[in-house]
């Protein structure tokens, strides 16, 4: 019967595949095999570690190489342990005349900071053809000629892998790489500022670059500040303090490169047939880029070179009893392969989650009334759907901050060169912030995933305060255990002592116009500038939005143009430097090409973030902090908005999963329960077929008068009129 | 018919170059290569001196259309468009803002959007022209009103609520087939069934009343009044006279979409992950990247030259009066 009918043959076939799931979007081979299933929305840009320096993109890095140092993966707060390196890097400070300095000697003194590292011996490197040697010991891929690429299209085209031992000088390769004039690396400024000798190497890179177009040899190069001391061990060394050179060794931009690398993909051809280190990383963690198609998956499978790393057994409290401690020991990574398929829309994600198709999933705003639930206490659960199918919602605050900047260099909010007229400024700054309730912001916007901001340090970083400590005086009383918005009224008398009772000019009566320049869709947009333009109104000032294209927003920035704006930051690292700079006079940027966009000068706090940024954590610091942070909230060049809470859905079957944004190698410590994901995917997803004979049905129903009609119609003859 | 084509294909070439201009002119009034540079470069920690360096290594460190600094020819010849579009015409598109090479890519996500296209556009055709002949069949009957009505309403409705109508119908509540995904070699039949009937349905109501119109006008003819004397079934009258009669404007809206079939759907292939030319194009129009965005521009305006082309030339096909000079 099959025979005669090949498309019943086709059909049956096509069900057969399909096994007893039908819309399984994976291969039935995955099936009962211990992989994680994840998604991204945007293609990575980068995957060179010199370059890469997006969240999207370090979901793969970071599980590829292995910087020296990474966070404890269960401490909180962030704690720095160590990755490739055998232990934490010794460092020595010297002043001037090269006396060694103690720990506790003021940065004021220091000349420089030498770190010296020591790394793992016998961390290997995953199978690449990069290393592959031929049996007297020559690279077997590196000199490759036109006929040797012609049917190589992938880095699996080459039919040999090889692997050696991590060194030091690998690490050492990659730091010149930061100088290299064609990678752009984000950070090179900023590093180079501390290791003067990366400018030096890059002046010297860029000439060669000019003279050949072919790839650049940095082994014949060497860096002032950074010395191979044996084969595991690498020192480098610093111009001045500076202390959170520790967090970026935890960052791939000082992850191990072998030289091989460069050189293989460096080879004429390479390029042409998109085989780049960009694309292919090569590193010592514990999982590989097996597929890279970021159009429509990524895949990291097993590196079966790593060395295995045990499960922490201490964490913060509360882990133990979250089962965070019950791998203690045990030997990571326990998934063989993740799964990463794109999905550049939300409603597709979202539902393939509910299948069970994605292990954990985000919550959006589209679907985060079916997801979550608040009480009228503003508590946040899980709704019965959800809890239904054992899902489980995991919340962390992230380490940024959103922000409504005021540009200082504008007249009306900034003040001028006037101290009378910038004393006048900063209380209209002041009642602003008191008559903009960021908290109904939150509540509105956000479904309440964020933290109001009483100052530009998040929750959990260093020099943070809870409690009436915490909070900003100007904005916010302490009453009865809670912070309390201060009235209008306290916005209405500010904004008269600033020169504008009931929002007009008291000299000229004219009225008070401030405009908010954003982008179509931004955090300004019509909504929320509906929202923003009754608080105002509120004070009766009048508000205008400026809404302009990205790009053009950001020359308004750059050029000083704009007047209020909304802005926000993603720390790259737990300490309050990493914010507290954000509001650094020498970083303003207008005038430095900084990063304070409000381009907020001051003296004492420009002095006092100095004397901080180098100083230990301690009360010391705190008191700095402190102090800086009452400046800030006393001159208001920001409204702080609030810092964003991450809520992040999983299934039941994941295990030891903790969130916290700092920490990105994750997934060597994430655990599956294969059997309970099968029973679950295969309970949620049986095929309905009843629809389709109904449809058939109906069909059926329609066609067959149809069919009466055109019988009658071609029997019919001219007379009878078919009747 | 071989001069004819010749020609039209030098015509083709200042049509190209006035489309590779307004393209060049359009992406540069909202986007200046430091906005690109800045987009590569990321916004974290960025210094001028990096845009400026990626702007060189790039090329983009020239002016845009006029050199003044430059002697002679190289006022013209160096600059932006005249380096970025030469190119072009050799079909060398060089490589995208992230290194990779776009005539690589392009041929790597033919195969998907074609995967898409060809069986939607052929099943749809049928679909619509069948539909219609029934709806013509039946005219003047309850049928043929409830068959306008049907069309009428389908095409009222946005292809995105078919998309997601059908994903959470199908997908999720019969749990048929998979939501999204894709798949290469055979495997793929079963990412494309939701698809390509998806695309098919929100096409045929729109397409179903064009070609019932253009089968209308054509039943009115005195052929067709010759062909039923002389006692030939309806059936026979409409599937073979009047369907081959009313090619000609049939194949006017048919043959010039065929070779845009290899564009792929922005829609479509956004919601379903197929990994497709659409989505190529708008991941570059998001990633600023004009390497791609003028790519993709210029294949879309040769591929619509050639498939009007392919529409003359299959005028001659099906009605012999008609010669190409």
């Amino acid at each position: 019967m099959l025979r005669r009918f090949p498309l019943l043959l086709v059909f049956c076939t096509f069900l057969a595949a399909c096994g007893p799931v039908w819309n399984d979007p994976y291969p039935a081979s995955e099936q009962g095999r211990n992989i994680m299933y994840s998604a991204f929305t945007d293609r990575p840009k980068h995957l060179d570690p010199v370059q890469s320096y997006s969240e999207d993109e370090a979901t793969f890095l970071y599980q590829i190489y292995e910087p020296p140092l990474q966070y404890h993966y269960l401490k909180r707060p962030y704690t720095l342990v160590p990755g490739s390196a055998a232990a934490m890097p010794v460092v020595r400070r010297y002043d001037e005349g090269g006396r060694e300095l103690p720990v506790s000697a003021p940065a004021s003194q220091v000349a420089m900071s030498v770190y010296e590292i020591r790394i793992r011996p016998g961390i290997l490197y995953q199978p690449h053809p990069a290393l592959a040697r031929r049996a007297d010991g020559t690279l077997r891929y590196a000199a490759l000629s036109a006929a040797d690429l012609e049917d190589v299209r992938v880095l699996a085209d080459f039919a040999e892998t090889g692997t050696r031992e991590l060194e030091a000088g690998d690490f050492v390769h990659q730091i010149k790489r930061l100088a290299h004039p064609r990678l752009h690396s984000p950070i090179f400024e900023l590093i180079a500022e501390y290791l003067p000798g990366l400018k030096t190497l890059q002046k010297a890179l860029a000439a060669e670059a000019a003279r050949t177009s072919g790839a650049l040899d940095l082994e014949r190069h060497t860096v002032p500040g950074i010395e191979i001391v044996d084969r595991h061990t690498y020192r480098i060394t610093l111009k001045g303090a500076y202390p959170q050179f520790l967090y970026w060794l935890s960052m791939p931009f000082f992850a191990p490169v072998p030289p091989e690398a460069d050189r293989f993909f460096g080879q004429p051809g390479m390029a042409e047939r998109n085989l780049t280190l960009d694309w292919w990383p090569i590193g010592t963690g514990p999982y590989m880029l097996s597929e890279n198609n970021p159009n429509a998956r990524m895949v990291l499978a097993r590196n079966p070179n790593f060395r295995g790393e045990g499960f922490p057994c201490e964490g913060e409290p509360g882990d133990r009893e979250a089962g965070l401690l019950a791998d203690c020991g045990k030997t990571m990574p326990f998934i063989d392969k993740v799964v990463f398929t794109r999905e550049r829309e939300g409603i597709p994600y979202w539902n393939k989650f509910l299948q069970g198709y994605y292990d954990a999933s985000g919550v959006s705003s589209d679907n985060f009334d079916q997801a979550v639930t608040m009480t009228s206490q503003g508590e946040v659960s899980l709704s019965d759907d959800m809890r239904d199918q054992g899902i489980q919602l995991l919340t962390s605050v992230s380490p940024s901050i959103f922000y409504l900047g005021f540009n200082m260099l504008d007249s009306v909010v900034g003040g001028g060169p006037d101290a009378e007229a910038q004393a006048r400024a900063r209380k209209l700054r002041q009642a602003i912030s008191v008559a903009l309730d960021m908290d109904e912001f939150v509540s509105i916007f956000l479904n309440g995933r964020g933290v109001t901001a009483m100052h530009p340090i998040p929750p959990g970083i260093f020099g943070a305060r809870e409690g009436e400590a915490g909070i900003n005086p100007v904005v916010y009383e302490w009453r009865d255990g809670h912070a309390v918005r201060r009235s209008k009224d306290v916005a209405r008398r500010l904004l008269a002592e600033a020169g504008y009772p009931d929002g007009r000019d008291a000299r000229t009566g004219e009225p008070l116009i401030l405009n908010l320049d954003t982008t179509p869709g931004g955090l300004g947009d019509k909504a929320r500038s509906d929202w923003l333009a009754k608080q105002f109104r509120e004070l009766g000032v009048q508000f205008v939005v400026r809404a302009t294209d990205y790009n053009r927003f950001q020359d308004k920035i750059r050029e000083g143009n704009a007047q209020l704006f909304f802005f926000g930051w993603n720390a790259d690292y737990p300490d309050p430097e990493n914010m507290l700079f954000l509001l650094h006079g020498a970083q303003a940027k207008v005038k430095e090409s900084g990063q304070n966009a409000a381009n907020y000068v001051n003296a004492e706090y420009d002095r006092l973030f100095e004397k901080m940024k180098s100083m230990p954590d301690g009360a010391e610091r705190q008191a700095v902090i402190d102090r800086m942070v009452a400046i800030l909230q006393q001159d208001a060049p920001w409204i702080f908005g609030f810092h964003p809470k991450a809520y992040s859905l999983q299934h039941g079957w994941v295990l030891n999963r903790k969130t916290g944004s700092m920490v990105r190698n994750t997934l060597k410590y994430q655990r599956i329960d294969i059997e309970r994901r099968d029973a679950a995917r295969g309970q949620w997803n049986r095929p309905i077929v009843w629809p389709l004979m109904l449809l058939a049905a109906l069909a059926a129903a329609a066609i067959a008068p149809a069919f009466v009609h055109y019988r009658r119609r071609e029997r019919a003859t001219a007379l009878g009129g078919g009747r | 018919m071989f001069a004819y084509v010749l020609r039209r294909l030098l015509y083709a070439l200042p049509i190209l170059i006035g489309v590779n201009l307004v393209t060049f002119a359009l992406f540069f009034v909202v986007n200046s290569p430091d906005d690109m540079a800045r987009m590569q470069l990321g916004v974290k920690r960025v210094t001028p001196e990096a845009i400026e360096r990626w702007k060189v290594e790039r090329g983009y460190d020239r002016p845009l259309f006029f050199n003044a600094a430059a002697q002679g020819s190289g006022q013209v010849t160096e600059t932006i468009f005249f380096q970025k579009s030469l190119r072009m015409f050799t079909f060398d598109f060089g490589r995208a803002d992230d290194g990779r090479d776009i005539a690589q890519e392009m041929r790597d996500r033919m195969g998907p959007s074609l995967a898409l296209a060809l069986p939607t556009f052929i099943l749809g055709l049928f679909t619509s022209v069948t539909f219609a002949l029934i709806l013509v069949f039946f005219r003047a009957s309850y049928l043929d009103f409830w068959g306008v009505v049907l069309c009428v309403a389908m095409m009222s409705i946005s292809s995105l609520f078919y998309i997601i109508g059908g994903q959470w119908l199908v997908s999720k509540l019969w749990a048929l087939v998979p939501i999204s995904g894709y798949a290469p070699g055979l495997d793929a039949a079963r990412f494309l069934v939701l698809p390509v009937a998806i695309s098919v349905i929100a096409g045929v109501g729109s397409n179903a009343r064009w070609y019932r119109t253009i089968f209308l006008e054509e039943i009115s003819r005195d052929y067709v009044r010759t062909a039923r004397a002389k006692g030939l079934s309806e059936r026979v009258v409409l599937f073979r006279h009047v369907l081959k009669n009313a090619m000609i404007p049939i194949l006017t809206g048919v043959v010039v979409v065929i070779p845009l079939l290899f564009m792929g759907s922005l829609l479509v292939e956004s919601f379903f992950g197929i990994p497709g030319l659409g989505s190529y194009t708008i991941d570059a129009i998001n990633a600023q990247d004009f390497a791609v965005v003028r790519a993709m521009v210029f294949i879309g305006s040769v591929l619509y030259i050639v498939g009007l082309i392919l529409t003359d030339i299959s005028y001659t096909l099906v009605d012999p009066r008609v010669r190409l000079e």
